[in-house]
């Protein structure tokens, strides 16, 4: 208990003294040359805060990166730390406080689909500059957003083909938490799936509530609808929160991956940090990234971060590497406009091209949204990821699926003349549906 | 022709097969090891196709090593040098063995494990199952039998075969025979006979794994075959429909339970002493995160109390959230006494602060509590499947019921506390000091709260959140069950639990909970006191 209590009140120290370093190197720089500001909108308390605190200090670490090596433009960057608590409306509050106020020259921040819905209208109406680090279900492109998490073609649609081509998945069960992204994400694989001649009856669509904790009758559900003579699988899109229980249930009832496999988008290094994962071992991850993907450029970069957060066993995760994509890719962006005017950066961004952690480049396309590989991952049990597949090449989001009815149609291109976010390919025009 | 491609032909699989048989059954010292020099070269080439196809050629080779590479395999200790020619190893503690000798070697070269993905681990199940139909031990024989019939390999046919002629274990027998029985129903070329017997032994099973072989019977099998198939799948579906529903009420009892324990604690701060307590939820975040700790010592100073962990936690738990409610109470709710909506915000403002004290301190990410040996794992009884985990919760609800009934009843402090809560000043001018009972009952309330966070700890995420999300149903349990009525929580938990459960599959998750929310407040429309209204004047006070 001491032991415990003491290494986290010399943490707190920490926490302290690195916070008032930081005023105080800003101040400091503030006399002696200006800084140019960067805002951070990730919760740091409330439900959300288990995701988005890591990233709140992967940006902290990025910029005390970029300092060390000269900061941007001759100036020293100065992070603006802001709190929105998870709570959806203050999202929007606290971004026209970095932006008007604090007047930042960009934000890094939001990590569910609804927060950033939020902040929008601010980012539209003051004219800055959003990067959105996580996976989402796509539909969505806008002019003041850089989306450097996936977009659905970018791991939804490659986890299922995996499945089916390795384990030669035939009956699909796809679980997810009542909200936008999986209700979003699951419409357009139960489109893909059909589009390759799966049957409605094998296909079982499944929500629960945000938080769900008994999972008995779904999991005894899945059990069931697997033992149809056919392989089946079960694509997750089960909200962080959730899975523990989830997987506690899958193991307790006995289900193992060689039997169901579960694929989940929303479970990564960090959450399974919370689990005692020897049951899990074999269940699979679809992210862009994993902390075990093994070329130097990642080692580097996890070596710095544990420095940083001095904690060795701190892990790294897919939605830290696109903060850290879109870091670098705004700081490029800036170089090259010679200016933080966010038009000038905004139209620098498109085109721009950063290492990404897998020993590969991701480039910033003109639909706001990266190239990307694919990575598949299996569970291990000592929480990491065992890489079992990669996609041979960088794959270009799909913001707008075309798999769905009201998007096929649609693309976005914001490089002038077109400038247009939702361009309607079949009428011409700009503004079409999904916005 | 290479060693795989030989492999295909059927005939002489069986033929090798045969042969390794006698070899390994019959003469396994004299007859010399066959060469398994090509399965061996392909697991070094770490591909996991590659892999699949020696550990096929492994299973049949007859080699003694064989089972020893295989068990290697599955616990990651098969590894090959990266050097060329790559070569294979066998990981033991501190130095590399030959695979087929089991020497050390001298001088070990840098070494990676062979990786295994679900296909090869499920080849490796079949693998180790059909080469351990064949031991002398029965329930090794058992386990491989099992296993034979879940991987479904036609290749293991042959081994199975001859296993069974030689089996005398009765259990075992039977095991091998739904094994047989697996792999000839699926197969191409059996005759309609063979099928059905096999159908009918399937049948017999009568549990979802029956189902799921009786539906892989190929589309082009005869008329007869498929009728005997489609018999058999209305009848274990009926009899597995009817054990369903005592799956559910089983699930929602367990439900039950949970809600219980979230609710009893609330039962006395809320129920008798009148306190809208917000911060209920976080004693029960507090009573986890005392698991925790409990755990984190017990793994640093001596692992081998691992088991024992949440009995210790228990008391631990009790103690240090019944203080701190004893803090609250003396600190905080005894001004506020008598005006509910004070009392609110006041403990949602402490539930706050005390979420926020237990991120900075644990950082909000899930801590990992794990499950002893005991609460893990489940069985069978019949066709339903029933947690350890959920089996001990339901028990350990009912013990700590039964003991806060016992406390308020047969206790001193349990008289005053019903004493102070009837009639306050007439307690006092007895000589009781209300004050005192006043604490001691909001810490009792807490310290419940406590305990029932070390047994939500084994089913739900140690996270500063945790109590957030059982604070509406435990207020929900308490309201319906009728305010101040131990029983009252007890019946509410329950029938809560179990309508929960009995809706979910029909109208799912989300909507089964809507449901069960409004009957709630129609309920409670039409019995404004719960289920089990408190009669008399203590409810004027």
């Amino acid at each position: 208990m001491l032991n415990m209590f003491t290494h986290a009140r010399r943490m707190a120290g920490r926490a302290l003294v690195g916070a008032a370093a930081l005023t105080l190197a800003g101040g400091v720089a503030a006399q002696a040359q200006e800084t140019i500001k960067v805002g951070v909108l990730h919760s740091l308390s409330g439900t959300m805060a288990i995701s988005e605190t890591t990233l709140k200090d992967t940006v902290l670490f990025m910029v005390q990166e970029q300092n060390a090596a000269g900061g941007v433009l001759g100036k020293k960057l100065e992070a603006v730390v802001v709190d929105p608590a998870s709570n959806w409306p203050l999202f929007a509050e606290k971004a026209r406080e970095l932006i008007a106020k604090e007047k930042v020259a960009v934000v890094f921040g939001c990590w569910t689909s609804v927060s950033r819905k939020s902040v929008l209208p601010v980012f539209k109406e003051l004219n800055s500059i959003l990067f959105y680090p996580v996976q989402y279900e796509g539909e969505e492109s806008e002019r003041n957003v850089f989306y450097t998490g996936a977009a659905p073609n970018q791991q939804a649609i490659p986890a299922v083909d995996y499945l089916m081509a390795n384990e030669g998945v035939q009956r699909w069960v796809l679980a997810g938490t009542d909200y936008v992204y999986p209700r979003t994400t699951n419409k357009i694989l139960e489109a893909y799936l059909k589009s390759k001649g799966v049957k409605a009856e094998d296909i079982m669509i499944n929500y629960t509530p945000f938080g769900h904790s008994d999972w008995q009758t779904i999991v005894a559900d899945i059990k069931k609808f697997g033992s149809a003579g056919k392989k089946t699988a079960v694509v997750s899109t089960i909200n962080g929160d959730a899975n523990v229980p989830f997987y506690k249930e899958l193991g307790n009832q006995g289900i193992k991956a060689t039997d169901i496999p579960v694929v989940a988008f929303s479970v990564g290094e960090e959450e399974l940090a919370g689990i005692d994962t020897k049951p899990l071992v074999g269940h699979l991850a679809a992210w862009n990234y994993f902390q075990s993907v093994d070329v130097p450029e990642n080692a580097e970069f996890i070596k710095k971060w544990q420095a940083f957060t001095k904690n060795d066993k701190r892990v790294t995760n897919d939605p830290m590497e696109a903060t850290v994509i879109g870091f670098n890719m705004w700081v490029d962006a800036v170089e090259k406009a010679g200016t933080t005017d966010p038009d000038k950066v905004i139209d620098a961004l498109i085109g721009v091209s950063v290492p990404n952690l897998s020993g590969g480049y991701s480039t910033m396309m003109p639909n706001h949204h990266i190239t990307k590989p694919v990575l598949i991952g299996e569970i291990k049990d000592d929480g990491q990821f065992d890489i079992v597949e990669q996609t041979p090449g960088l794959i270009v989001a799909e913001e707008w699926s075309p798999y769905l009815e009201g998007s096929k149609d649609l693309i976005a291109d914001w490089r002038k003349p077109l400038a247009c976010g939702n361009f309607n390919v079949k009428t011409g025009k700009c503004g079409g549906a999904g916005n | 022709m290479s060693f795989p491609a030989r492999l295909r032909s059927l005939g002489c699989t069986l033929l090798v097969a045969l042969t390794a048989l006698c070899a390994v059954a019959l003469n396994s010292g004299r007859v010399q090891a066959q060469d398994i020099s090509a399965p061996l070269a392909q697991l070094t080439q770490d591909n996991y196709g590659a892999t699949e196809a020696a550990l096929g050629a492994l299973a049949v080779s007859g080699s003694p090593a064989a089972a020893g590479i295989v068990a290697a395999l599955a616990d990651g200790k098969l590894v090959y040098s990266t050097g060329t020619p790559r070569q294979l190893f066998i990981q033991a503690e501190g130095a590399l063995l030959d695979p087929v000798t089991l020497q050390p070697v001298t001088d070990p070269p840098a070494v990676k494990p062979v990786r295994v993905n679900n296909r090869v681990r499920r080849a490796v199940e079949a693998a180790s199952g059909t080469l351990s139909l064949v031991s002398p031990d029965p329930a090794k024989r058992l386990d491989a039998a099992v296993a034979v019939a879940r991987s479904r390999d036609a290749a293991a046919l042959p081994a199975l075969d001859l296993a069974l002629s030689k089996e005398s274990d009765a259990k075992v027998k039977s095991a091998m025979t739904l094994a047989r029985a697996s792999i000839v129903i699926g197969q191409a070329g059996t005759s309609d006979a063979d099928r059905i017997a096999a159908i009918a032994t399937v049948g017999a099973e009568g549990n979802q794994d029956a189902l799921a072989i009786l539906r892989s019977v190929p589309a082009d099998a005869s008329p007869a075959v498929k009728d005997a198939a489609a018999t058999a799948i209305s009848g274990i579906e009926r009899n597995l429909a009817m054990w369903a529903v005592a799956q559910n009420v089983w699930y929602g009892l367990s439900l039950g339970s949970v809600l219980l324990l979230a609710a009893i604690g609330l039962a006395i701060t809320f129920g008798v002493m009148g306190v809208i307590n917000m911060a209920h939820g976080e004693m029960v975040m507090l009573g986890a995160y005392t698991t925790f700790v409990v755990q984190e010592l017990i793994r640093t100073y001596n692992p081998g109390l691992f088991d024992l962990s949440l009995i210790i936690a228990v008391p631990l738990a009790f103690l240090f959230t019944g203080l701190i409610g004893v803090i609250i109470e003396r600190t905080v709710i005894r001004f506020l006494y008598g005006r509910a909506l004070e009392t609110l915000l006041a403990t949602w403002g402490i539930s706050l602060i005390l979420q926020q004290a237990i991120r900075t301190l644990f950082g909000p990410t899930n801590r990992e509590v794990g499950a002893p040996s005991w609460m893990s794992g489940s069985f069978e009884l019949g066709h339903m499947s029933i947690t350890y985990g959920r089996l001990w919760i339901i028990v350990f609800a009912m013990l700590v019921f039964v003991a806060l009934l016992a406390t308020l009843r047969l206790t001193r402090i349990g008289l005053e506390m019903r004493a102070v809560t009837q009639n306050r000043r007439m307690a006092a001018s007895m000589g009781i000091r209300t004050n005192w009972v006043d604490a001691m009952t909001f810490g009792l309330g807490s310290g419940i709260a406590g305990i029932a966070g070390v047994a939500l700890s084994q089913i739900d995420n140690v996270s500063p959140n945790l109590g957030q999300s059982y604070i509406i149903d435990s207020f929900l349990v308490v309201v319906f069950g009728g305010v101040g009525n131990l029983w009252g929580t007890l019946v509410g938990a329950m029938s809560l639990g179990v309508a929960n459960k009995l809706l979910e599959p029909y109208a799912g998750a989300v909507l089964g909970k809507i449901a069960l929310l409004v009957i709630v407040i129609l309920f409670i429309q039409k019995r404004p006191r719960g289920l089990f209204a408190l009669k008399g004047r203590s409810i004027e006070a």
